[in-house]
């Protein structure tokens, strides 16, 4: 039976889907209602709710309960996510599998609470300290936040890493019909293979190491210091290289890219958009289509790892790529390292949506 | 500590510690790990979880379950582990600037959910570590390389602010008194609900040295001096216990633990709806 959900609920629903039974949250417009269903839905499937103190305990929480084998997410927008970076970091650099949710609105600070915008797409990258990896889905449809929050916790438990699900005020609010899966692909993390006694948490033979979780019967130290194998830190420099070098090599791009890729055939013109602005320039190219203007359409879906070798090839048939976002530039200047063609940039962060009006005219213009 | 009891529950390979001579933090651990050893804990059932600072080091030496997390922090994760499965024991040590400074708004809060983890402070006036900085517990008066001058910040009372925000075990102890230290680490261990142990912990290399007590017998003598027991102010009037620091079990009281509340009051409520 199909459902009219917004953006908000349907990541409820993968969630919960996906079998996460802990949520930890903290209250902050636009992503509150995910809180609130989570509070109301998990505890009558045997899950947990917990209002934490802030965003900074709330992951914190997160990343206490996964470790117990818990699959755990937690969802904030700006002002929030901005807190949240520490733990991101520390998620990143003890390998511990959560998902965080940023519904973004207008920033920077307390910004447009209640408007949107996608200003978070470079902190969503490179908010927290010191190189990392991270994988970051951008929903632009209801089904979307759906299947993606089902994709972002498999990637979460398989990669060891914390994923981030960039949404929007325009997602969250939004009401399509979308029909649920019968069947959920889930796939939790690896239990380790060896005895307690071989087993190494951060074991370098393996790109990304099985995590026993805490209380069956492998007793392990974590940190947030550089570590070696055993994870106990270390500041030799040929360990904390191969941490290091493990890190940035463990989310392989081939694997996670996802991209929407449309009318690309003949074009020689493409509006680039990830998102909800991605609706807009999707609708911009089918109404340019009409009058016979030969441009395609590029959605990153995962837009962390970003694209680079996908772009550059697609655009070796273009003259100029427009990238539409709703901030003052952010994923634009990727783009522009990527491409082998013209960039140029439609943008703006005042609150209020790209319309595919806006953008057919800078095209035709 | 017994030989047979740091065999037992050190990782024999970390060692030596960090701790310069004179921290009182080893003085605490081996009071935990004496109270461990007497419940006959399994070793498995245990996740010792610290911030960062001198005491964050602690996990790092002992064969359970450890975490070494943020500055502050380390009662956000305590929350998560014990929430998800509480049939972990959860204990987290933490410093002074890590669990009343930094850490102030997840010490307060698990207080007030009174969540069944045992927090112990190693209680030192000062950021070790970071090279002596003052801390929310350094004295008045007294010299830390932010405070050249003296400090002028009041310092919190661990004690009274645990007790204020809802914990329902509280107590203090120092380095110094260790028999009656060892007895307080037991029954905060086995109190259901949040407990709070508030440990004096002497800091001879960026307190002391700073505070007219170079030394390590020093630094030990004025916990001795200083220090009173709540047994022995009986009967003594406020002149007679002057400005001594009063050690001992503050609150003791049973209350609702947060896990079972949740089990109890919404998870088996909506689970089986009354007919």
């Amino acid at each position: 039976m199909p459902l009219l959900l917004s953006g908000n609920e349907a990541i409820v629903e993968g969630a919960l889907a996906s079998g996460c039974r802990m949520f930890g949250g903290y209250p902050i417009t636009p992503s509150s209602d995910i809180a609130e269903k989570m509070s109301l839905r998990l505890p009558k499937m045997g899950g947990k709710f917990i209002q934490m103190e802030d965003e900074i305990a709330s992951l914190g929480a997160c990343l206490g309960s996964s470790l117990t084998g818990i699959r755990s997410m937690t969802a904030t927008s700006g002002p929030g996510f901005s807190l949240m970076q520490e733990h991101i970091g520390f998620a990143a650099m003890a390998e511990i599998p959560c998902v965080i949710v940023n519904v973004q609105r207008g920033g920077p600070s307390t910004g447009l609470p209640t408007y949107p915008s996608q200003g978070d797409v470079m902190q969503s990258r490179w908010g927290t300290h010191g190189d990392h990896p991270i994988i970051v889905l951008v929903p632009f449809s209801i089904l979307e936040c759906y299947t993606l929050t089902i994709k972002a916790f498999n990637y979460s438990d398989k990669f060891r890493t914390p994923v981030i699900i960039l949404s929007d005020e325009i997602l969250a609010h939004l009401r399509e019909k979308i029909e649920l899966l019968k069947e959920i692909d889930v796939k939790v993390r690896n239990f380790p293979e060896v005895p307690p006694e071989e087993y190494l948490p951060f074991d370098s033979r393996y790109l990304v190491p099985p995590l026993a979780p805490y209380g069956k019967g492998y007793r392990f130290h974590i940190t947030g210091l550089v570590h070696d194998e055993t994870g106990f830190p270390t500041a030799d420099p040929e360990k904390v290289r191969s941490l290091q070098e493990r890190l940035a090599s463990k989310i392989p791009e081939e694997e996670v890219r996802d991209m929407d890729v449309r009318y690309m055939d003949d074009a020689r013109i493409c509006l680039f958009s990830i998102g909800s602005i991605a609706r807009s320039a999707l609708r911009a190219v089918l109404q340019l289509r009409k009058k016979n203007k030969k441009v395609g359409f590029i959605r990153p879906i995962t837009v962390w790892p970003f694209p680079y070798d996908e772009i550059k090839r697609l655009s070796r048939d273009l003259d100029v790529i427009y990238v539409c976002e709703m901030n003052m530039g952010q994923i634009v200047g990727e783009v522009e390292r990527a491409a082998e063609c013209d960039v140029r940039f439609i943008g703006k962060a005042d609150g209020t949506i790209i319309s595919p009006g806006e953008i057919l005219y800078r095209v035709m213009h | 500590m017994k030989t047979e009891i740091a065999v037992k529950y050190l990782r024999q390979e970390k060692l030596p510690f960090i701790w310069c001579a004179g921290c009182g933090h080893g003085i605490i651990l081996a009071s935990i790990l004496r109270a461990i050893d007497g419940f006959g804990w399994s070793k498995d059932e245990i996740c010792i979880i610290s911030g960062i600072g001198c005491c964050g080091r602690t996990p790092g030496y002992l064969d359970f379950h450890t975490l070494h997390t943020t500055h502050g922090r380390a009662l956000t994760f305590a929350t998560g582990i014990k929430f998800a499965n509480p049939a972990l024991k959860v204990i987290v040590v933490m410093g002074d600037g890590d669990s009343v400074a930094i850490g102030g708004n997840h010490f307060i809060h698990a207080a007030r959910r009174n969540i069944d983890v045992t927090a112990i402070i190693f209680n030192n006036y000062i950021y070790g570590m970071t090279g002596g900085q003052a801390s929310p517990t350094t004295p008045v008066g007294k010299i830390a390389s932010t405070a050249p001058y003296g400090a002028i910040d009041p310092p919190f009372d661990i004690v009274e602010l645990a007790i204020g925000c809802g914990a329902t075990y509280v107590a203090r102890g120092t380095a110094f008194h260790v028999p009656a230290l060892d007895n307080l680490i037991k029954k905060a261990l086995i109190h259901k609900g949040f407990s709070v142990v508030d440990v004096l912990s002497p800091c001879p290399t960026a307190f002391g040295r700073r505070n007219t007590m170079k030394g390590v017998v020093e630094n030990f003598t004025w916990l001795k001096e200083n220090v009173i027991s709540k047994s022995a102010i009986k009967g003594k009037k406020g002149a007679e216990i002057g400005k001594r620091i009063i050690i001992g079990e503050f609150l003791n009281i049973e209350k609702p633990e947060y896990t079972e509340i949740y089990k109890r009051d919404i998870i088996d409520k909506v689970r089986s709806p009354s007919p």
